[in-house]
C-alpha cells in the first residue's frame, strides 16, 4: 500500500479502482476511463492531484536562483500567478522533471514537481539553493484537484469564495490567484479549459463532493493519460528522463536562449545539440491500421533508421490509435511499426492531437 | 459484478467455456477479467481454420490501458470468431457471456472438466483473489 491522498476515502466511495503510483494510492478510474475522458473533452472532470509535489521558494535571490536552475527563464513571469511550464536539466543536459512555476511575488515562487520524482528533485533543488541562499520549503499539507473541461470552471465557480469568485473566473490562461489559503490557477494537463487549485487538505473533500454534487464527473489517472496524450503533453519517465535532452522530446519552445549571457544549467549541451544534424525527432504519429500503439515499440523509418514509441495508447477522442515517438533525424512522413511481429503504417502528424474538444490533425 | 452464468465452465486464467450442440465449444473472457482490463478498444483474433494447442496465445485484447494475452483453454480447431468484436470491442464490457464472445473451436481431445471450475468453484476462485 501506499501513502494516502487526502482524498482517498472519497474515491474508494465513489468507485475507484486503485493502483499505486508514484508511491500514492491512486484512482485509475471510477468505472470507465473512456466515459471519463469524454466528459472532460465535453463537459467537465476532476481529478485529484494531490500526490502532486508542491514546493515554495523564496529568498531576496530567488530570481537569480531560478534563472540558473531552470532551462525557462523566470523573467517572462512579470504578474502575480502567472505560470510557466519549464524543465529541469542536469549538467548534461537531461531531463531532471518538467515542472510548471508560478510567480507569487518578487521573492516568492511555487513549483509544482512530478509525484515519482519528489526526493530527487528536492535534493537537487536545496542542493543548488545553497549558493543563493534560497528557502526551500514543501508544502505537504496542500491537497489539489484539477477540473478540467469546458464547463469545468463554470461548474467550479461555486467552490470558491464569493469575495474571489469574479476574479478566479476573470483568470487569463496560464495566470492564478490566491484566493485566501487557495490557489487557483487556469491551467491543467489535458487540453482542455479548466483550474488546478491547491488548498489545505482539510479542506478537500467538500471541495471535491461540492464538484460531484455539480455534475462534474470524478476521474483518475487513466483518462489524464489519454487526455494528456491527445493534448501531446509530455509525460515525465516515460517521454523524456535524467538521459533525455529536451530537444529531442519536444520542449524545444520551453527553453529560454536568449538572454545568451544566462547561464542555466544544462546549457553548454543544449547549445551543442541544437543545430546538430543528427538531432533526433520527436514526433506525433497516427496509426492507420487496426491495432494499438504502445510504449517502447519500435518504430521503422525505411532506409533511415529506428526509433522509439515513448507515448502510445489509444485516443477515444478520435477512435484510433496515436503515439508520441522519438525518431532518427530526416524528412520522411510515414514510417511503421513493430506490434507482436507485425509491421503497422503509421503517419507522422502534427502534435497537438486534440485541443479544446476538437480534432486537429488529418484523420 | 454480474451473477455468474451457470451453464458455463471457467479457468483460472478468467476465461469461459460453453459446450455447444454441434460439440464445438464457445470461449470468452469472464465478467472479472473485462472489469480488470478495462474499456476494450481493439480485438486481435485468430485466423479461422487455424489450429491451437491448449495455452497457446489465441486472441490479444487491448484496453486502452494496456494489452493482453488471451490463452486458448483447450486444444483445437478455430471454426469461428466473433467478427462483431473488430468494430465494437466494447461488446465484452458490455457482454462478456453473451454478444462478447471471442472464438468458437472444435476440440481436437476430449475437454478434460476435472482442470475446469464450476461456477461456485469460480466464485470460490474469485474470493479469494485479493480485488
Amino acid at each position: 500500500m501506499g501513502s494516502k491522498i487526502p482524498l482517498y476515502d472519497q474515491h474508494t466511495e465513489a468507485g475507484a479502482r486503485i493502483v499505486d503510483f508514484g508511491g500514492w494510492d491512486m484512482p485509475l478510474h471510477y468505472g470507465s476511463q473512456k466515459e471519463e475522458h469524454h466528459a472532460v473533452r465535453n463537459n467537465a472532470g476532476v481529478f485529484d492531484v494531490s500526490h502532486m509535489t508542491i514546493i515554495d521558494l523564496s529568498g531576496d535571490c530567488v530570481r537569480e536562483f531560478l534563472q540558473y536552475l531552470l532551462a525557462n527563464d523566470v523573467a517572462k513571469l512579470k504578474d502575480f500567478g502567472k505560470a510557466l511550464y519549464t524543465t529541469m536539466l542536469n549538467p548534461d543536459g537531461g531531463v531532471i522533471d518538467d515542472l510548471i512555476i508560478y510567480f507569487m511575488g518578487n521573492t516568492n515562487y511555487r513549483l509544482i514537481v512530478n509525484a515519482g520524482t519528489r526526493e530527487k528533485d528536492l535534493a537537487w533543488i536545496r542542493d543548488q539553493a545553497t549558493f543563493f541562499d534560497v528557502a526551500v520549503t514543501e508544502r505537504a499539507e496542500l491537497a489539489m484537484v484539477a477540473g478540467q473541461g469546458p464547463n469545468a470552471r463554470e461548474l467550479a465557480a461555486p467552490c470558491i469564495d464569493t469575495e474571489f469568485r469574479d476574479a478566479a473566473v476573470a483568470l487569463k490562461r496560464f495566470n492564478g490567484l490566491q484566493a485566501g489559503d487557495v490557489f487557483i490557477a487556469r491551467t491543467g494537463y489535458t487540453g482542455e479549459d479548466g483550474w488546478e487549485i491547491c488548498m489545505p487538505a482539510v479542506d478537500a473533500a467538500s471541495v471535491w463532493k461540492q464538484l460531484l454534487a455539480a455534475g462534474v464527473a470524478p476521474c483518475g489517472l487513466g483518462a489524464r493519460d489519454t487526455l494528456r496524450l491527445e493534448a501531446a503533453m509530455n509525460l515525465y519517465g516515460t517521454d523524456m528522463d535524467d538521459t533525455v535532452s529536451p530537444l529531442e522530446a519536444g520542449l524545444a519552445w520551453t527553453i529560454a536562449w536568449e538572454p545568451q549571457e544566462r547561464n542555466f544549467i544544462g546549457r553548454a549541451p543544449l547549445e551543442a545539440l541544437r543545430n546538430s544534424p543528427d538531432r533526433q525527432r520527436f514526433v506525433g504519429l497516427l496509426l492507420e491500421d487496426k491495432g494499438v500503439l504502445r510504449n517502447h515499440q519500435n518504430v521503422i523509418v525505411e532506409g533511415i533508421g529506428d526509433g522509439e514509441i515513448t507515448s502510445g495508447g489509444f485516443s477515444p477522442t478520435i477512435g484510433k490509435s496515436i503515439a508520441l515517438a522519438r525518431v532518427p533525424a530526416g524528412d520522411y512522413d510515414r514510417a511503421k511499426v513493430g506490434v507482436r511481429g507485425k509491421l503497422l503504417n503509421v503517419r507522422i502528424v502534427e502534435t497537438p492531437f486534440v485541443r479544446n474538444g476538437q480534432i486537429r490533425i488529418e484523420t | 459484478m454480474s451473477d455468474l452464468p451457470g451453464d458455463l465452465l471457467y479457468t483460472e486464467e478468467h476465461e469461459w467455456l460453453r459446450r455447444e450442440d454441434d460439440a464445438s465449444v464457445t470461449i470468452g473472457i469472464t465478467d472479472h477479467a473485462q472489469e480488470a482490463i478495462g474499456d476494450l478498444v481493439y480485438v486481435e483474433l485468430p485466423e479461422v481454420g487455424s489450429d491451437i494447442d491448449a495455452a497457446g496465445e489465441m486472441a490479444v485484447v487491448e484496453s486502452v490501458k494496456a494489452a493482453s494475452d488471451v490463452y486458448a483453454p483447450i486444444s483445437g480447431n478455430i471454426v469461428a470468431v466473433n467478427e462483431a468484436l473488430a468494430d465494437d470491442p466494447e461488446k465484452i464490457n458490455s457482454d462478456a457471456y453473451g454478444d462478447g464472445w471471442i472464438v468458437r473451436m472444435q476440440p481436437s481431445e476430449t475437454i478434460d472438466e476435472g482442470s475446469m471450475m464450476t461456477p461456485d468453484a469460480y466464485q470460490e476462485f474469485l474470493d479469494t483473489l485479493d480485488h
